[in-house]
């Protein structure tokens, strides 16, 4: 079995356009949280998301390029150069050919779609865009990546609501460990903010009217977020022999279902994820000295999963520090795992723990060390990063300092 | 014997949940119903369309039955009516 080192890492987000922007924000606890500008909000509920502020594929993309992409899948191409150019990839003709891509999508490009419905149903055109489809379909952000670097391997995408990314690297990591791929390029990539997408949302009734507070007393619901964090996962030695900066190593990966209800968390299935992923890193629960929380800030997800880690952790779930960092990047359904991975990454890398941000009051369903407001200085060596989905599917990912 | 308004009320959570009108009453708790948060968040849709009103997330948060979604129901329907007399060409809105 082969060690996994995280050598590359790239990041677009509420936060900004590069991982040492989104770190930044992280340390300094500053929230990405705005007022929504994508979308007219004058018919909706609620009116704040975490977007990537004043986006244009201008930048990046050529128009003619642009067309063929729905705002997720250029998310995930910009991010997955940022995280190619950090890790120095040499590309050869065997790499290109068995290099892995496994991302993760909960919306795909539903905006894209949104719009194009809107064309038979609201204005009676009675035709649609003919790259609806390719520009809708979920594994675009992969195939685009693809095309990028000319990856000829092993690649698809995995869509598992809020778990999507988590499962993705959580894949890509045993690809590498067993010795089935020598590169993978794995995160999540989301860009939810349509109206159609919005309504949606607005009437499960489970996003704040106002901002995303975490594990706090008066915690009203979650923030919508979007983006894409993409890393590259090598074998450690293989990357150590070449001289690579490793980020962090990925130790462990662990799964599971609620078997329960379609919305509604369950303690148990979320601390048998937690389980699964110590067991895979061969880890006991003292070990871990940071988790990067799902914590969406809905009511039920905080306790539930306060919950859970009291039930693995036992006595050191009060020596334990705990953030959710959606409180500055929001929800990025599909791209969240990858963002808090990335965060959990930092954390390590950087020895500061990201806070929950927007913190105010403690609630006695939450009694963790939620880290509230400020960033932390603390060497930790193993943290997990945990994501659960609707639909009770829940992936946890376990990371070493490296 | 209930008003028509509660009627209505009674009538929209028992076609949401897919249970006999006769198993819900002005006294029944959520719990006893076996409504959940997210059968809760269907009848509330549900009532919209059925009252034509929009319900407010915070008129919500603390309902646990079926008496205090008729008062709440009725509470809403009461402004929809008297915003309408006063300004009638606002009622579309909420569409």
């Amino acid at each position: 079995m082969r060690r996994v080192a995280i050598t590359g890492m790239g990041a677009i987000s509420a936060l900004g356009r590069s991982v040492p922007e989104f770190a930044a924000a992280l340390c300094q606890g500053r929230s990405g949280i705005g007022p929504i500008e994508s979308t007219d909000r004058s018919q909706l509920r609620f009116q704040n998301g975490a977007e990537v502020h004043g986006y244009s594929h201008r930048p990046y993309f050529e128009d003619r390029r642009a067309d063929f992409m729905d705002r997720f899948a250029q998310f995930a191409v910009i991010a997955a150069r940022e995280a190619v150019a950090g890790a120095g990839i040499e590309w050869t003709p065997e790499l290109r050919e068995t290099a892995a891509i496994i991302t993760g999508s909960c919306v795909g490009g539903q905006s894209t779609e949104d719009i194009g419905f809107q064309e038979v149903y609201k204005f009676s055109h009675n035709r649609v865009h003919p790259l609806t489809i390719p520009k809708t379909m979920a594994n675009a952000g992969a195939s685009h990546i693809s095309m990028e670097f000319g990856i000829t391997g092993p690649s698809f995408t995995i869509s598992t609501a809020c778990s999507s990314a988590a499962h993705a690297i959580g894949q890509a990591c045993w690809m590498i460990r067993s010795g089935f791929t020598d590169l993978a390029i794995t995160g999540g990539s989301e860009a939810p903010f349509s109206f159609g997408i919005l309504k949606a949302w607005e009437a499960m009734r489970v996003v704040s009217p106002d901002t995303c507070r975490p594990f706090s007393k008066d915690r009203r619901g979650m923030i919508l977020g979007e983006g894409a964090a993409i890393f590259v996962l090598e074998p450690l030695e293989k990357a150590q022999a070449r001289g690579a900066r490793i980020h962090a190593e990925l130790v462990g990966f662990g799964m599971s279902a609620d078997a329960c209800h379609i919305t509604q968390p369950s303690a148990e299935g979320a601390a048998r994820a937690m389980r699964a992923a110590l067991r895979d890193a061969q880890l006991a629960p003292e070990q871990i000295g940071y988790i990067n929380a799902h914590g969406t800030a809905t009511p039920a997800n905080d306790a539930t999963e306060s919950a859970a880690i009291r039930a693995v952790f036992g006595a050191h779930a009060d020596r334990l520090a705990v953030s959710s960092t959606k409180s500055m990047h929001g929800h990025g359904l599909g791209a969240a795992a990858a963002f808090e991975c990335l965060a959990a990454t930092l954390a390590l890398r950087e020895g500061v723990l990201p806070p929950t941000a927007n913190f105010t009051e403690p609630d006695p369903d939450c009694d963790l060390d939620v880290i509230p407001n400020q960033a932390r200085r603390a060497e930790v060596e193993y943290a997990l990063s945990n994501s659960f989905a609707f639909g009770g599917l829940n992936a946890v990912l376990a990371l070493r300092k490296a | 014997m209930p008003d028509d308004m509660t009627e209505r009320v009674l009538k929209v959570i028992a076609t949401s949940k897919r249970i006999p009108l006769e198993q819900v009453t002005i006294d029944s708790e959520f719990l006893q119903l076996g409504i959940d948060s997210m059968d809760a968040v269907e009848i509330l849709f549900a009532l919209e369309n059925e009252f034509d009103i929009s319900i407010p997330d915070d008129e919500v948060r603390h309902v646990r039955n079926v008496r205090q979604m008729v008062e709440g129901v009725k509470k809403l329907v009461a402004a929809k009516s008297a915003g309408a007399a006063e300004a009638p060409a606002d009622t579309a809105a909420s569409q």
